[in-house]
């Protein structure tokens, strides 16, 4: 076993790593997978699975409109665990003046071809009774979906391993580079191509990495079936998430198939420690009950923090490292880790196989950033 | 020493069916005295109360339309509507 | 209570948290009263002598009538129906209640929030009518009928011939009692007891009360059989199988300590147990541990200790050494409780693999058995992820894989929305709880 030469070794075996196991496998590759805990955990195991389209760039939308279309052909092969729904997004408007932003967001979907529809605040409380009286409207994205994403994980690498894909799981990388994986065993991993999509732990592996650590809280209820229909963000998530530093909360809710139900979401930088920060966490529980006031007397059964990780453009890194090629990143997608880890696995393969792109590769390549510094 | 007959009673509805208890009574105590179920698992089976001192919530009843109630920890009163859970 | 009590003697202002309906916790449960003992605890007579040919319920009794007394003449403020749920920050409770919430703030914290049934999985164990031994006792003091009803009582623990005597007293039939243990531990614990005169009392009035009711050692439950309901129960019994028609299974494995809220608040644990030191101090200064999470010793173990951690919490060093000896000397109750009531490995194959492990999630032993860890199993299964918090779960959980149980997170109860979003509460504490009536 300690003889063979990987074509690829894939550190993380978060969503990402996984979908580009599984992805990697499919065209005959000879693959490894290695992550210091289970499949799925790490940002997968935190975060709330939603797959949306997002119009924040071009280059946001192309990657997440790409990737939710490669969700929805999946669909029918996802096992029942995955939890995979299209039960669509709405962007909720508080105000006359977020309507404004409903309708440039409608306009830029309908120019690109995604679906969508303008409601009105009656027609938004017949679709959603729980959002408070006063609610000026939303725009309902039916196509977007949730899942839940450690099962999934366990999808792509259960498919990778049926294909020969190697696990090592409870084994720590401590170094990356010259085609060998070291891990803090001593051992060694000899592969061509090494993946490192490592998530928050990806700057160790690879230093120099922009990528910070953006921490997030969660609370899940106890079951109230048809409480929430939809993913529903509040249109200011935009602005949240738009700072690049400072912390945030932003109204956000997601209904589990079970009739539980998600209620986020924050964005913190600097804050290392995993507990749950409760200054933060009532501040989110108080945006989110400003929407849903019936929140207020569900039953809250867990909290929890998760990390995500962020480069400073909100781009994703996807393709061959600046410093040693034979290693490919494919790792800093913030909040969007679940919607593009297929894309992300695509476009990974492609530049690994040296096939063409279904969409340009450009703006996701970790050369960008060095190019910018060259031309400034 | 008191017999139960001696305490004044409550009724209560259980699934919309009357059921006659001493005053003091708990819901669990109320539900299964009257042979139903307190809530219905995630695959459908029937469940009461197991641990009896709120911990397990297996004897979570709907209480006049409040979901999940733990019944064990809660006293019977005049008129309650006990519905179990699905 | 004990501690409360002491402390409060010492002039310290002190409250008391509970989220039962009343003061007494499970081994002192009152109820509601509808059980037979309704009057002799709610008419306490503090100063009548013990009477030895009693009932050890009766003792049981009138100890906690003692001390349900001393809580009251010496102003401790009782918080009933009230679950602690998280700290927002050092020093501060949150609290809340079926109408709001609280914020709870102190100098000093004694944290006794007790043991729950450790409970393990077979086929057949979610069946309505099957409950924890304590758990059938709790329900009839609630006001369950059990006159002329047919049990099966299985598990292991001294709780098993507690809860017998109980509700032979109420009238109920007992089939059986079957004790997982194996004869020479019993014997060994019963010769053992012979340090502690008070046991071989309580011992000799215990074997009165059950006199004639079969007990099996080294016998387990196997299945539970039933259509909607309880039926009959399929027991091992020295090797033999046999089909038992009942009315109720009341089955619990020795107890588990609650150690959630501890955790939280930055305690640390040897072994699962809330570290103290010879002061019942934590490893966090202000918080102080009393009684089963600190190790599963009885009543008599935590009675000494809260006494110890009321008297330390109150600053009274010199008062609470005094009570180091007895204590010492109490302890060894519950290393021999440790070391008679191990769980035997046959235990572990009672589960099938169609035997629900998960109670709250519906997952089942099979799904369980392709986790590698707690974590995966969490967060692949969502087994340990429901309402009960894993409290059921876990501890079978850890029995039949050895998996260790993972961080506790606020709440450690689940607690409404509105109250994990407060800051400070509007509750409004009733005058009768203010002035301490529980």
């Amino acid at each position: 076993m300690s003889n063979i030469t990987f074509d690829v070794a894939i550190v993380g075996a978060g969503i990402v790593g996984a979908a580009c196991a599984d992805g990697l496998a499919r065209r005959g590759l000879r693959v490894v997978v290695v992550d210091r805990e289970v499949v799925g955990s790490g940002a997968t195991a935190a975060g709330m699975g939603h797959i949306v389209v997002m119009d924040d760039s071009e280059a946001q939308f192309a990657l997440t409109r790409y990737s939710q279309q490669l969700w929805e052909e999946l669909r029918p092969e996802l096992p029942e665990d995955v939890e995979y729904q299209q039960c669509g997004t709405v962007w909720v408007a508080a105000d006359e003046e977020e309507m404004i932003e409903v309708h440039r967001k409608r306009d830029y979907y309908g120019k690109r071809g995604v679906p969508t529809e303008v409601l009105d605040a009656q027609a938004l409380r017949i679709i959603e009774p729980n959002l408070r009286p006063g609610i000026a409207g939303g725009l309902l994205v039916p196509e977007d979906g949730v899942l839940y994403p450690p099962c999934a994980a366990r999808f792509f690498i259960g498919r990778a391993e049926e294909r020969g894909v190697d696990l090592r799981l409870g084994a720590t990388v401590e170094q990356i580079g010259q085609g060998r994986v070291r891990l803090t065993d001593g051992s060694e991993i000899s592969a061509e191509v090494i993946v490192n999509a490592a998530g928050t732990y990806a700057p160790h592996l690879t230093p120099g990495l922009e990528i910070r650590k953006r921490k997030g809280h969660l609370v899940i209820t106890d079951r109230y079936p048809g409480f929430v229909r939809h993913q529903l963000v509040e249109l200011g998530y935009l602005k949240s998430a738009h700072s690049v530093s400072g912390d945030s909360v932003a109204f956000n809710v997601q209904p589990r198939q079970t009739g539980q139900i998600l209620i986020g979401s924050s964005r913190q930088y600097g804050a290392e420690h995993k507990e749950v920060d409760n200054s933060v966490l009532v501040r989110m529980l108080e945006r989110a009950q400003e929407y849903m006031p019936g929140l207020a007397r569900l039953s809250a059964v867990r909290t929890w923090t998760g990390f995500r990780a962020a480069t400073p453009d909100k781009l994703p890194l996807i393709g061959p490292s600046t410093g040693d090629r034979s290693i490919f990143l494919a790792t800093g997608h913030e909040g969007l880790g679940i919607t593009t880890s297929l894309a992300t696995a695509r476009l990974l393969a492609d530049q690994i196989t040296g096939t063409t792109s279904e969409i340009p590769i450009e703006p996701y390549l970790p050369s960008r950033t060095v190019k910018e510094q060259v031309h400034a | 020493m008191p017999s139960q007959a001696r305490l004044p009673q409550v009724t209560v509805m259980v699934n919309r069916v009357p059921v006659v208890v001493p005053s003091g009574t708990t819901v669990a105590v109320a539900m299964v005295l009257a042979g139903q179920a307190c809530r219905t698992s995630v695959t459908g089976e029937p469940r009461g109360p197991l641990c009896g001192m709120g911990i397990c919530f297996e004897c979570q009843v709907t209480i006049d339309g409040k979901l999940h109630c733990r019944s064990c920890q809660t006293l019977c009163r005049q008129g309650m509507e006990l519905d179990t859970e699905k | 209570m004990a501690a409360a009590a002491r402390a409060a003697e010492c002039g310290v202002r002190v409250g008391i948290v509970d989220d039962n309906f009343s003061l007494g916790g499970q081994i002192w449960r009152s109820g509601s009263g509808n059980d037979q003992n309704h009057d002799k605890r709610n008419h306490p007579e503090p100063n009548v002598d013990e009477r030895n040919d009693e009932p050890n319920d009766d003792n049981q009794n009138r100890e906690a009538a003692r001390w349900a007394h001393r809580v009251r003449i010496s102003g401790v403020t009782s918080l009933c129906g009230l679950r602690v749920v998280h700290q927002p920050e050092t020093g501060v409770l949150l609290a809340e209640n079926l109408d709001g919430f609280c914020e709870l703030s102190y100098a000093k914290l004694i944290l006794a929030t007790g043991a729950r049934e450790r409970f393990l999985p077979f086929p057949g164990w979610t069946l309505p009518n099957v409950m924890g031994a304590g758990g059938l006792q709790a329900m009839v003091k609630s006001g369950l009928p059990i006159r002329a009803k047919r049990v099966i009582i299985a598990g292991t623990g001294p709780l098993l011939l507690a809860v017998a005597a109980y509700l032979r007293q109420q009238g109920a039939e007992i089939a059986v009692i079957c004790e997982q243990a194996a004869w020479g531990s019993l014997a060994r614990f019963g010769l053992a007891l012979c340090s502690w005169p008070t046991k071989i009392l309580q011992g000799l009035q215990l074997k009165r009360e059950i006199a004639g009711v079969p007990f099996a050692a080294s016998s387990w439950p196997l299945s539970a059989h039933g259509d909607e309901a309880l039926e009959s129960v399929t027991i091992s019994r020295a090797g033999r199988v046999e089909a038992i028609p009942c009315d109720y299974l009341a089955c619990g494995f020795h107890l588990v300590p609650n150690v959630e809220l501890p955790v939280l608040l930055g305690c640390a644990l040897r072994d699962g147990f809330v570290e103290v030191d010879d002061f019942q101090q934590t490893t966090v200064s202000s918080v102080f541990c009393a009684g089963e999470p600190v190790s599963i010793g009885g009543v008599d173990l935590a009675l000494v200790e809260g006494q110890i951690a009321g008297l330390a919490a109150a600053e009274r060093t010199t008062e609470a050494k005094a009570w180091f000896g007895h204590r010492q000397k109490t302890r060894r109750f519950a290393q021999l409780l440790d070391r008679t009531f191990g769980l035997r490995s046959e235990l572990k194959s009672l589960p099938t693999p169609q035997t629900i492990v998960c109670r709250c999630e519906d997952v089942s032993y099979s799904r369980l058995r392709e986790s590698t860890s707690w974590r995966a199993a969490k967060l692949h299964t969502r087994c340990g992820m429901g309402t009960c918090q894993g409290r059921v779960c876990g501890p079978a959980a850890q029995f039949l894989f050895e998996w260790t149980p993972d961080s506790v997170r606020p709440p450690v109860f689940p607690a409404r929305v509105e109250t994990l979003a407060a800051i400070a509460g509007p509750l409004e504490l009733l005058p009768s709880e203010a002035r301490g009536e529980h």
